[in-house]
């Protein structure tokens, strides 16, 4: 029983990276109808910008912070420079420009920061918590994980529903063409998309980085777990990021707890076969039809 | 006023409009007739900027509005209501209109604009914080009208709004649109495969066949016109 509920918190845990990642994911595919490959990798080198800051002895939440916003102008500049040039082609074009982009910003961090892993330190204590006089599988960081990740959705959602920013960027996901002729200037919104999908993917790798052996391809993985998270969900949904992202965590820690930890990117591709086969437009998904 | 004047449109080898031209007065509606093909809604999309010209020049009160985004026609004073009635289904009815208020930029003029369009529709104001989903077609194409209207325009122009809805709720949406005109002296173009009651409420109508303007009248000369009718407006 105890085991059992080990197992679950880690899933948890984990399940809310999932969630940010997923989340990243859904906000470009939502607006754009593009995976983008690159986004594990994007957070990746961000947090390794905070790896260096704290190298510095920059404090964590400055190097947070830095991280966040760095990432949200790489998620400017790379939709200014490689996809926006790219709209109106073929719709594979800027799929491979973003797997492109992946090994491009994981050779670049391999470059500056050598490939061998490094120990990214938490903020928090990775020590289990004690209820009465047992240790149990969650830490200060696991609950420093769940709430950074419950704010980036409450903050997501408030942009989304309440301001005008999130009207237009709404109306522009759903409706482009009649989007414009209201006079939104729906570049401009998807640039905006990026930009907030960015912010959700650096903030997966920071929350990823102090778990992991720390090095260019530590992200990896998570993108697989966050497609796996946002397929779930219907990768169109903010909401279904949240709750892909909790299932495929459960699954997955699931799987590893109780058939051994080599074996969690299987459960991740078995839950992503399922729910395609069963149910391929997600759980949470607004259109029937997808094209990736 | 809106002038279009020598616009030729193609669509790869496809001619969709040659050298046409028209003259919209403000307070009066204009109507675009013709089968289908004929060029109609791509003379409405060129208007908005949704296509650009080969040839030709569009203006809007002195102001050449050929070349310009569609985003910048917006903020010209030209409101377009695409066919198919073009509302988000995913937003409520409040949102739609919110999301047409936009472009006013301050807060309280939004407002005040919603509160208007709501007072022209009253159907809309019970289901304001209703999906869009959930409409029916005519309540469809009032929200969208009155998006459209919530830009506060100068000019409207409307695709075939009466596609689709029963001829009750056509009447009534042609009353509302010779009204508006009248009072708030807008400057509406009216796109319709429904000649005939496209003809009882519009001063001019312009004829188009082939992407070809065939005709170009009072509203009333062209329905007394039975050779025309007969050739190509069905009727």
């Amino acid at each position: 029983m105890n085991f059992f509920i080990n197992v679950t918190l880690n899933g948890i845990s984990s399940g809310m990276i999932f969630a940010a990642m997923a989340l990243a994911l859904v906000l470009i595919y939502r607006a754009t109808r593009i995976v983008n490959f690159a986004q594990g990798a994007m957070g990746m080198f961000t947090s390794f910008v905070a790896y260096s800051l704290l190298q510095q002895k920059v404090g964590y939440w400055e190097a947070f912070a830095a991280a966040l916003a760095i990432g949200m102008v790489l998620g400017v500049v790379v939709e200014r420079i490689f996809i926006r040039p790219l709209h109106g082609k073929a719709e594979l074009n800027p799929v491979i420009v973003t797997i492109g982009l992946l090994i491009v910003f994981e050779g670049i961090a391999g470059t500056i920061w050598g490939s061998t892993n490094r120990g990214f330190s938490p903020p928090f204590s990775q020590t289990g918590l004690r209820v009465g006089r047992t240790s149990i599988a969650f830490s200060h960081f696991d609950l420093f994980i769940v709430a950074s990740v419950i704010i980036l959705m409450a903050v997501m959602l408030v942009l989304f529903r309440f301001t005008r920013a999130g009207l237009r960027m709404r109306a522009a996901a759903f409706a482009p063409e009649t989007a414009r002729l209201l006079g939104v200037r729906v570049g401009r919104v998807l640039t905006l998309g990026w930009a907030l999908a960015a912010v959700a993917g650096s903030l997966a790798g920071l929350l990823v980085a102090p778990t992991t052996a720390f090095g260019p391809l530590y992200m990896d993985f998570y993108l697989v777990y966050g497609f796996t998270a946002a397929v779930v969900g219907g990768l169109d949904s903010p909401v279904g990021a949240l709750v892909g992202g909790l299932i495929t965590g459960l699954g997955v820690s699931y799987v590893g707890g109780y058939l051994g930890s080599s074996l969690e990117p299987l459960g991740a591709l078995a839950l992503l076969m399922v729910v395609l086969m069963a149910r391929p437009e997600g759980i949470f998904a607004r259109t029937a039809a997808r094209r990736v | 006023m809106l002038e279009v004047e020598g616009v030729s449109v193609q669509y790869g080898a496809v001619r969709a409009l040659e050298d046409v031209s028209l003259t919209a007065e403000v307070g009066a509606i204009t109507t675009i007739l013709g089968a289908n093909g004929a060029g109609k809604t791509t003379l409405l999309r060129a208007m908005s900027g949704l296509v650009h010209p080969r040839r030709g020049t569009i203006r809007f009160d002195g102001r050449v509005l050929t070349g310009r985004s569609v985003e910048q026609v917006v903020r010209a004073g030209i409101a377009h209501v695409p066919e198919g009635r073009g509302v988000i289904e995913e937003l409520t009815v409040e949102e739609n209109l919110r999301l047409g208020s936009l472009i006013l930029g301050s807060r309280s003029a939004q407002k005040a604009v919603i509160a208007e369009v709501l007072e022209l529709f009253p159907p809309l104001r019970d289901a304001r914080n209703r999906y869009a989903s959930s409409l029916s077609g005519g309540e469809r194409q009032m929200l969208a009208i009155a998006r459209a209207l919530a830009s506060r325009p100068k000019a409207l122009l409307l695709d075939e709004p009466s596609l689709g809805l029963a001829p009750i709720v056509t009447a009534r949406l042609m009353a509302v649109l010779r009204e508006l005109s009248r009072s708030a002296s807008l400057t509406i173009i009216l796109v319709e495969q429904n000649a005939r009651s496209a003809l009882s409420i519009a001063q001019s109508a312009v004829v188009l066949n082939l992407g070809r303007v065939v005709a170009a009248d009072t509203a009333s000369s062209l329905a007394a016109d039975t050779n025309l009718r007969h050739h190509y407006l069905g009727f």
